[in-house]
């Protein structure tokens, strides 16, 4: 690591996105009033305030998805708050107030010393250096040309690219939970790259000592212009916890000529108890779109939270020799349900699309991979390459893998493989009569099985994203 | 080899156990000590491979009685890996694969793993690699195969060196090496027959559980036993690996039955 990014990790974010609002809640309940409300205390612009209320006409005619493979019981989105201030987070005042199980997951995760305190809450500016990272870090990407802010602060200062790309990739009436989200969204994150502009510096530092709550309808939005180059890196390995249920956030991406954007994920929602109580519902969308030619998407995701998650992130290749890629391990245990995968719809000539899919199921839980591969009647010379591999640990868990192919151009060529294993008691018998325990053993089987995702994630999250499993699938085997 | 000076290093007493409920071991007696080899023969079913996966701790297998003494203490009542790291090796009769993990991670880390036991410091894969290269020539394996996940397509040859190439690492106390002779074609044996006498010493013992006196022509027994439905029902020294060859099992099970009728009549 260079001392730049040295010095940004040990030094304490402070000023976040957090917005200047008066500490007030909407009274519960969706209505065109609340939406107002929203886009009123948000102080959005006219077209903003359209944008919602469509979503929200649209979303008040859809149904809520019945397909995925997941089983909970109906939302009543009458009962939900759709405007909060952003809270503060109780500040502790040392470690030793810190819960000591947080702790042990730190130790266990091998989170570096000097962020433990922050991802705690701890007032961090009496234990570190108050020097604020964001001024350096802003000053840094601003330098060259870089906008990195809240979507809500992008509104107020950069309305006509906010106008210009919001909605252009997951369309305000997109599905159920989109809908929802465009209606009411609240914060997020946006990110615009100029043209030209290799972004200087993995933007995951960022995200490491920003863990700030960003609501629970998140929008993130980010455009890479031509020859533009960017790596975004969302969550974090440890533990999260959030008294909202639902979760739907949507992320667009948009790559134009050129251009090349790597979006990581680490998602650790508190999942529910060994018996599904409680738990995050995280119904998200995700999509990028392959604008220009020669542009790259590629999605690298590990999901190890949420009682239930359902969850696609996409690819539309649009621009000739474009590229789409999906990396994605999914682990559940005890009583989680997983629903997901991706879709790479080709259409420009000669665009190719990689899907590597690793699922982990454990306990009682249950795992699905969807998938689909759609290649346009236009897309001549399009590949794909899909890889789906299923891990099963026990046998009250499920697998299953829905693949969805529609070719239609003559001239492509989509390969489809998946397998099936299990971590059986030969396998951990092997590893202990060579004095290895159970707990290590499955941790190296499971490292190996995700080999080919976790090379794809930057590097000190591939160690961390390798311990989270070990750590999530503790006593499930053995 | 017998020596005077030698200590016990394993004493079994009247072992019982079961399988799925079946009773598969009906009381075995056993005492191997320090510096000894010693061949475990006998039919299909006889229960010489449970045995083996027995002493080592295998969940499948319930023990239903007797007492087990390793190296001084009790041994049933411990962890598969405990025991392993006491200085128990089991060298499988069917290797298990793994696939995705490398052969060279998995050696590693049983190797820091038992090092970490004997307080010894952990060899980085750089150290290790030089050292496991070093007993990896003794077995005439091709370093190559440090690469591939373990036991994952590996020939029979393979996997049983690969077996050995593990003993080598762990250096145990004692080692049963469950029918590591099958599969192997007579070059692939010679050298696992090699790799084994190389690592017997005066301190450490030897069971080979085999259906076939072959490897006994490349690795001198000090004691022969032969089991029948879950004892050992004859003991005597190589000689007798000889006479099974020539002779077969079943005049061994005519000769007990009708010595132990002669007992009984005895009693009488």
């Amino acid at each position: 690591m260079s001392s730049i990014l040295q010095n940004l990790v040990n030094q304490p974010y402070q000023h976040g996105f957090v917005t200047d609002i008066e500490a007030d809640i909407a009274p519960k309940g969706l209505s065109e009033d609340t939406i107002r409300l929203i886009s009123a205390k948000k102080n959005e612009p006219e077209w903003l305030l359209e944008l919602r209320l469509k979503a929200y006409r649209h979303w008040l005619k859809m149904e809520e998805p019945q397909w995925p493979n997941v089983k909970y019981p109906k939302i009543d989105f009458q009962a939900i708050s759709y405007y909060s201030a952003p809270k503060k987070k109780k500040t502790l005042a040392s470690m030793d107030e810190v819960d000591p199980e947080l702790l042990r997951t730190f130790e266990k995760l091998g989170v570096p010393m000097n962020e433990r305190a922050k991802l705690a809450g701890v007032a961090v500016d009496v234990i570190f250096d108050s020097v604020s990272v964001a001024t350096t870090y802003k000053a840094k990407l601003a330098e060259v040309g870089i906008i990195f802010c809240s979507i809500s602060e992008a509104v107020q200062e950069h309305p006509e690219l906010v106008r210009k790309y919001l909605g252009s990739v997951v369309p305000v009436g997109d599905n159920y939970y989109a809908a929802l989200n465009s209606a009411v969204f609240t914060d997020g994150s946006f990110c615009f790259i100029p043209k030209g502009v290799k972004c200087p510096m993995d933007l995951s530092t960022y995200f490491r000592i920003n863990t700030e709550n960003s609501g629970q309808f998140e929008r993130t939005l980010i455009v890479a212009e031509e020859g533009a180059s960017v790596s975004y890196l969302e969550g974090c390995t440890a533990p999260k916890f959030d008294t909202n249920q639902l979760h739907a956030a949507v992320v667009e991406l948009i790559a134009l000529d050129n251009a090349d954007i790597k979006y990581s994920t680490v998602q650790n929602w508190y999942a529910g108890d060994e018996n599904g109580l409680g738990g995050i519902f995280n119904f998200v969308t995700k999509r990028g779109l392959c604008k220009g030619v020669n542009s790259r998407i590629s999605w690298t995701q590990v999901e190890t939270g949420s009682a239930i998650t359902w969850k696609y992130p996409s690819c539309v290749l649009r621009g000739d020799n474009s590229v789409g890629e999906f990396y994605s391990v999914a682990l559940t245990n005890h009583r989680q349900q997983a629903d997901t995968g991706t879709k790479m719809i080709h259409i420009g000539k000669n665009t190719r699309s990689t899907i590597v899919s690793k699922g982990i199921s454990a306990g009682h839980s249950n795992n699905s991979y969807r998938g689909l591969v759609r290649i346009a009647p236009v897309a001549t010379g399009a590949r794909n390459y899909s890889r789906c591999d299923s891990m099963l640990i026990g046998d009250q868990c499920s697998a299953n893998t829905f693949p969805y192919i529609q070719v239609n151009n003559p001239g492509a060529t989509v390969e489809h493989e998946a397998s099936t294993s299990k971590i059986g008691e030969d396998q951990l018998f092997y590893f202990a009569q060579r004095g290895v325990g159970a707990e290590e053993a499955v941790s190296m089987i499971i490292n190996g099985f995700c080999k080919d995702v976790f090379q794809q994630l930057p590097m000190e999250f591939a160690v961390e994203a390798t311990k989270l499993l070990g750590l999530k699938l503790e006593g499930s085997v053995g | 080899m017998i020596y005077q000076d030698s200590r016990t290093l394993l004493a079994v007493r009247d072992l019982r156990a079961t399988v799925n409920g079946i009773e598969i071991l009906k009381g075995i007696e056993l005492t191997v000590k320090s510096g000894e080899v010693h061949a475990i023969m006998g039919p299909n079913g006889s229960g010489k491979s449970t045995f083996a996966k027995v002493l080592a701790g295998h969940p499948a297998y319930v023990v239903t009685g007797g007492e087990v003494a390793f190296d001084g203490g009790p041994l049933l009542e411990l962890q598969p890996e405990e025991r392993s790291r006491r200085g128990i090796f089991l060298g499988f009769q069917y290797p298990i694969e793994i696939p995705g993990v490398a052969n060279s991670q998995f050696l590693r880390l049983a190797y820091n793993t038992l090092q970490v036991q004997r307080g010894k410091d952990e060899l980085d894969p750089l150290e290790f690699d030089d050292f496991v290269r070093e007993k990896m020539k003794l077995l005439e394996m091709n370093p190559d195969f440090l690469d591939r996940s373990v036991n994952e397509g590996f020939s029979g040859g393979e996997k049983k060196r690969n077996e050995i190439l593990q003993m080598s690492l762990l250096d145990p106390k004692l080692a049963i090496l469950d029918e590591t002779d099958s599969g192997l074609d007579i070059d692939a044996l010679r050298v696992v027959a090699t790799g084994v006498n190389h690592l017997a010493t005066r301190d450490n013992a030897i069971i080979l559980v085999t259906h076939y006196q072959r490897l006994l022509n490349y690795i001198t027994p000090d004691f022969v036993h032969v089991m029948d439905s879950g004892r050992i029902v004859k003991t005597g020294g190589k000689e007798l690996a000889l006479e099974l060859e020539a002779r077969g099992y079943e005049w061994v099970g005519a000769e007990t039955s009708a010595s132990a009728a002669a007992n009984a009549g005895a009693a009488r």
